[in-house]
Formats: C-alpha cells, sequence, structure tokens
C-alpha cells in the first residue's frame, strides 16, 4: 500500500473533512414516504381551496382538481355572513363569535387553576397529594361519554345547563386533569432548592407562586394555550351538548350548514366555511409552533 | 445554653420508615464555624435542612439565640442559607435577587438600598448588580447565593456544600473568602461538605457523620490526632491511616512477628487494656531516612509500589501481611524491590478495640 499519495482520488478515500453524503436506498424510501404522506393531506386542502374560490356552476362541471376559470370569493362571503344554519340565515359569523366567547374564559380558568394545582402539587408535598394526583392521572384517560349524562344532570340542578358558563366548567373541568399533570411535570423539574431559597427569604405560597414561579412558566404556559386553544375550538361534542342553541360554538354550526337539507348543496360555501373554521387552531400553530416544541423540550430550564 | 447560638436537641427525622437522624444532638457556640463531614448519604443537608425549618422533624428540639425554633417558619429563624446548585431567581436580576427576601419583610427601600450595596461591597460583586444570574459565572453566582443570606443580617449562615460546584482553583480563592467572611462578620456558621481540606481549614470544630449519627466532635486537631473510632481515623487524611489488627498485652502491640511496644501512647482509659485490638498508623506518621534511628519501633520492609506526587511521594509496602502505605519526602530515590527501613512511633498511632472500634 502506498503511504505517499497524500492528494488525489487515492487520499480522498481516506476519512478526513465532512463525510460525504450518500443517497441510500433506506433514504429514498423515507422521502418518498414522507413526501406520499404529504401529499395525502394536501390534496384534499387543494380540493377545498380552488372549489371554494369557484361558481357552483363550474363545480358542477366536475373538474375536480382544475384551478378556478372564473375566481369569486362569494362563497367565502356567504359562508360568513348569508349561509342557513337551520332557520337562521347569519352563515358561520354568530358561531365565530360563541366560540371564542367560549374557549377565551375556559383556556384563561383552566390554565390559571393548573398551574397553581400543579406549584402545590410538586412543591407543597400537602396531605394527600399522591392521592390527589393519582386521581388526575386517572381522570385523563376516563373516556368522556361516561361522564356526560351525570354531567348534564348537575348542571341542571345548579341551572347551568345550556348556558356559556356551563360549557365553559365544562371545558375546564376537562382540561384539568392534562393541563395540571404538565404543569406538575415541568415545576417538578425545577431545583427544589429554588424553592427553599424563597422560603428562607420569607415567601408564602403566593409570592413564591407568582414572584418565581410564574415568570418561569412562560414555555410550558405557550404549550397549554396551543392545546386548550385548539381542544376547544374543534370540540362537537361538548358545545353540542352543553352550550345551548343561542351558544353553539362554530363547530356545531358548520354542521347545520353542511348538512342542510333544503335547497341545493352549496359545494362551495361548505368549503369556505369549512377552512374559516378550521383557521384559528392553524393560525395558533403557525404562531407559537415553534414555542411550542421549545416548550416541550424546555424540561430543565435553570437560572 | 445561654451562650449557645444553635442547640439542637434529641433531634429525630424520619422519611417515612426511613429513620435519616437518630437522637442527634449538637451544640454550637456563639460565632463559631462548625463543619458538617461525612460521606455521601449520611444526612449533613437533612440536618441542615432541619435546622433551618425547611423539613418537619419527627422529634427533638431546634433552638437558635435562646429561642426554641423547632415550629418557626425558615424566615424567622434568623439564619440564611446558601445552596450548592446556587438556586439564584432566574428570572431577577442580581439586585432583585439579594433585595428579594428584604422586601418580603417589608424593610423600608432606603434601607434594602444600603444592605444591598454593603453586601455586594463585601463579596466584590457591585459590577454585576444589574445582570441575570444565567449572565455570571460559577463563582460569581455563588458568591450572589452568599450575598442572599448575607443582606438578611443574620446570626446563624448554613452552607450546604458552597463550593461543590466549582473548580478547584475556584474552589480554594472561595474558600478563603468564606473564611474572611467570618472573622469579619464572627456570625456562627454550619458548613456541610465532602471536602477534607475545606473542613480542616474553615472549622473550629467538625462533626463527622455517618448513617445519621455524630461520630465525633472535636477541633481539626482532635478529629486528626486523636480519632475516637476507627471510622473517623480512616475517614480523615489522606492517603488514608493504616490499620494493622492483633492483640494489645501489657502494653505491646503484636502480630505474629510484628511487636510495637506502645511507651508514650496516651491512652483514653486510665488503665492500659488488653485483648483483640487494631492499630492505627497514619502514612505521615512514618518515619524514613535518617531519622530512622530516633524511632523507637524499627521496620525492615520491601518496596512495591511508588507513586511520585511531587510535593511528596506515596510508597506501598506491607508490614505483617497487611498493605502499608508510607508517605515519603518527594525527592526520595526508592524502587520497587528495594528494600527499606522505617520507624513507627507509637505516641503518635491510634488503637482501636478491635469489637467495639473505639479508641482505646
Ligand atoms: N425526600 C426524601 N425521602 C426519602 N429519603 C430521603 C429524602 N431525602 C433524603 N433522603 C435520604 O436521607 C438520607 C440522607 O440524605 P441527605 O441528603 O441528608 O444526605 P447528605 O449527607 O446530604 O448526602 P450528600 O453528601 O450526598 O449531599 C439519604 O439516605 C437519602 O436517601
Ligand atoms: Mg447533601
Amino acid at each position: 500500500m502506498s503511504t505517499t499519495a497524500t492528494s488525489g482520488p487515492a487520499a480522498a478515500a481516506a476519512p478526513r473533512g465532512p463525510k460525504p453524503r450518500r443517497l441510500s436506498v433506506a433514504r429514498i424510501g423515507l422521502y418518498g414516504f414522507l413526501i406520499i404522506s404529504a401529499l395525502f393531506f394536501l390534496v384534499p386542502l387543494y380540493i377545498m381551496v380552488v372549489t371554494s374560490l369557484k361558481t357552483m356552476p363550474e363545480i358542477r362541471q366536475g373538474h375536480l382538481f382544475g384551478l378556478p376559470e372564473t375566481w369569486t370569493v362569494q362563497p367565502w362571503i356567504d359562508a360568513w355572513m348569508h349561509a342557513c344554519t337551520g332557520r337562521d340565515c347569519n352563515g358561520l359569523s354568530p358561531g365565530f363569535w360563541n366560540s371564542v366567547k367560549i374557549t377565551v374564559p375556559s383556556v384563561f380558568i383552566s390554565i390559571v387553576i393548573a398551574s397553581i394545582n400543579g406549584y402545590a402539587l410538586s412543591f407543597w408535598r400537602y396531605r394527600g397529594a399522591n392521592l390527589f394526583f393519582g386521581l388526575l392521572v386517572f381522570g385523563a384517560f376516563v373516556p368522556y361519554q361516561v361522564v356526560i349524562y351525570p354531567l348534564i344532570i348537575a348542571l341542571r340542578e345548579v341551572h347551568l345547563f345550556s348556558t356559556l358558563w356551563g360549557i365553559i366548567i365544562v371545558h375546564t373541568i376537562f382540561g384539568m386533569p392534562i393541563l395540571t399533570i404538565l404543569y406538575r411535570n415541568y415545576y417538578a423539574a425545577i431545583p427544589s432548592e429554588l424553592f427553599k431559597a424563597a422560603r428562607i427569604d420569607g415567601a408564602g405560597f403566593w409570592q413564591i407562586f407568582v414572584r418565581i414561579m410564574l415568570p418561569m412558566s412562560v414555555p410550558i404556559t405557550i404549550v397549554a394555550i396551543i392545546l386548550q386553544v385548539t381542544g376547544i375550538w374543534n370540540d362537537f361534542l361538548f358545545g353540542v351538548i352543553f352550550a345551548g342553541r343561542n351558544n353553539w360554538p362554530m363547530t356545531v354550526q358548520l354542521n347545520n350548514i353542511v348538512n342542510t337539507t333544503t335547497g341545493t348543496r352549496t359545494y362551495n360555501v361548505d368549503m369556505a366555511a369549512t377552512i374559516i373554521t378550521a383557521a384559528v387552531p392553524l393560525i395558533i400553530y403557525f404562531i407559537s409552533g415553534r414555542w411550542f416544541v421549545r416548550g416541550i423540550a424546555a424540561g430543565a430550564v435553570k437560572g | 445554653m445561654t451562650n449557645h447560638s444553635v442547640s439542637v436537641k434529641d433531634l429525630t427525622l424520619n422519611f417515612g420508615a426511613v429513620k435519616v437522624l437518630k437522637n442527634l444532638t449538637l451544640d454550637i457556640s456563639e460565632g463559631e464555624f462548625i463543619v458538617l463531614l461525612g460521606s455521601s448519604g449520611c444526612g449533613k443537608s437533612t440536618l441542615l435542612n432541619c435546622i433551618a425549618g425547611l423539613l418537619d422533624i419527627s422529634d427533638g428540639e431546634i433552638w437558635i439565640k435562646g429561642k426554641n425554633v423547632t415550629w418557626a417558619e425558615p424566615a424567622d429563624r434568623g439564619i440564611g442559607m446558601v445552596f450548592q446548585s446556587y438556586a439564584l431567581y432566574p428570572q431577577m436580576s442580581v439586585r432583585g435577587n439579594l433585595s428579594f427576601g428584604l422586601k418580603t419583610a417589608g424593610v423600608p427601600r432606603a434601607e434594602i438600598e444600603k444592605r444591598v450595596a454593603r453586601a455586594s461591597e463585601v463579596l466584590q460583586i457591585e459590577p454585576l448588580l444589574d445582570r441575570k444570574p444565567s449572565a455570571l459565572s460559577g463563582g460569581q453566582r455563588q458568591r450572589v447565593a452568599i450575598g442572599r443570606a448575607l443582606v438578611r443580617d443574620v446570626d446563624v449562615f448554613l452552607f450546604d456544600e458552597p463550593l461543590s460546584n466549582l473548580d478547584a482553583k475556584l474552589r480554594a480563592d472561595l474558600r478563603v473568602e468564606i473564611k474572611r467572611l467570618h472573622q469579619q462578620l464572627n456570625n456562627t456558621m454550619i458548613y456541610v461538605t465532602h471536602d477534607q481540606v475545606e473542613a480542616m481549614t474553615l472549622a473550629d470544630r467538625i462533626a463527622i457523620m455517618k448513617g445519621g449519627h455524630i461520630m465525633q466532635l472535636g477541633t481539626p486537631d482532635e478529629i486528626y490526632s486523636r480519632p475516637q473510632n476507627r471510622y473517623v481515623a480512616d475517614f480523615i487524611g489522606s492517603p488514608s491511616m493504616n490499620f494493622i489488627d492483633g492483640q494489645l498485652q501489657d502494653g505491646v502491640f503484636a502480630r505474629g512477628d510484628l511487636t510495637i511496644p506502645m511507651a508514650g501512647y496516651n491512652y483514653a482509659s486510665p488503665q492500659p487494656p488488653g485483648g483483640p485490638a487494631t492499630i492505627g498508623i497514619r502514612p505521615e506518621h512514618v518515619v524514613t531516612g535518617e531519622l530512622v534511628g530516633n524511632a523507637p519501633v524499627q521496620l525492615d520492609v520491601t518496596v512495591d509500589i511508588v507513586e511520585p506526587m511531587g510535593s511528596d511521594t506515596l510508597v506501598w509496602t506491607e508490614v505483617a501481611g497487611e498493605r502499608f502505605r508510607v508517605r515519603m519526602d518527594g525527592h526520595a530515590q526508592v524502587r520497587h524491590g528495594e528494600p527499606l527501613r522505617i520507624g513507627i512511633v507509637p505516641a503518635r498511632a491510634s488503637l482501636f478495640d478491635a469489637k467495639s472500634e473505639l479508641r482505646l
């Protein structure tokens, strides 16, 4: 074997510098799979968008994949303001505002309570804390359907069934187990010495929470907001049961628009309405997706 | 009890079924620097947390400055505590960290500023006051942590391994600073460490702990020269003490051919005892070179392993079939297999009962 060669093809074989990249069969397979998966989700979205921008006569011609010949935003306007949800024909906008009225307080209240729960569970090991946490974990796995009927009766007894506050309470309760676990695990990763130092500095339960723990909780709170907003916004079952006709969220109204049996089916309006409804969680993801990953990975935030 | 700064009486602490501290009693005088030393898991941090009021004790009393504080809140005990992990509030500036305790105590703003200024001057952290802890080095963080205890004007400082996250050089520097701080303030300090050097250099008295008990409480010299039992003798000193098991009869220690008359040995009890015993000899107390002739007991051994360490050389040999370490001068010219004459001074040795392991 020659030892003189320091350049040229022979030397290139010696490992030095950046490792050459090679496209292996496994890689091609992987990329192929990813592309097919992406198409699987993107093709329906494409069809929805182009359909929502076509006129009805054009849709009836049946060119599913073609771009619109005459572009129109009328379906979007109809979906927002004029589409009929059963008897009323005010479009999705009332449902949108209902969803906002349900989502904002539910997200806020559930996060406030869950963060306090998680904080108390990880730092103030009060009597029965482990039992409480065990119950919460159990609660996270209870199928919703089991508790719906008892919950209806309970809310009816306190005259909150079919009210805005009724549905807010329901969402708060159902968000509690998972959010509390989330916060508890986040706080469990904070060194307990920090808590001890604050105790010695004379801070009490609330001072430690507000002055020390909350400022450190931004990443996990963003995760919690994303979870709750998407969960509550996309909810259909609880909304249709607990909110009452006047407070039906957007998802319920969307269903009513799409399933209206009177008149002809306006596919373009249906598509536009669906996209509008899905837009809120999508926007939340795009704005805070970066934070989401960071919050999940931020188990060990140290000073 | 009047001049005791901290008194721990019959303290017992259980974590569930595990007894971590067992009937522990410790009296600490005003202005004293006490070091708690012991192997990992022996309950040092637990004892400190009990004194601080961060753990609910199972039994016993804790007195600080003549007051029974057994049920008092940590903030009301007149203590400041410094942790191994610094435990600075990450979202607050250094100034915020220093003043947090004073703010919660409702100290007037002008007074807070005065105290923060004084503490930061003592610790030389004035240029760092507006930084966040994440922008500080380890040594600077630990200074801030000490400052947080300092501003509170407390009587008792508790340190839980404050230097063990720092590198060797910084540790030596900060060790001296803590000693200087103690001379300056003259507070009572209780200091937990793993590090013998820290313990020996800082302490007025050292408490050696094992399994939730205090094995010996004494000045560094007492601990080093007259260890009360075999555990303490083995624990203190590096390289550690040589032990040889044998018989003690009429003031002579014997093991096979080896006999060491214990003339000049200061017995713990008035009558010289007899029976199975262990002799302990520190490697640095073995005489070598020209001075061997002066030693009361002389032995011929064979050099096995030589470990040069710069300032001195550690030589491994065998005495009465047991491994035996000898500390020699750094320039000692010895090699594997060579004969070596060593001298033993019984007055500097330690004798322990073979069964109870207590000092004879
Ligand atoms: N919360 C707890 N629950 C149960 N056991 C505990 C708890 N905290 C500590 N222990 C046990 O108590 C014993 C003493 O712990 P401690 O932290 O006081 O040791 P230490 O002497 O400070 O050790 P180190 O030098 O490693 O810090 C250990 O055996 C430990 O396992
Ligand atoms: Mg410890």
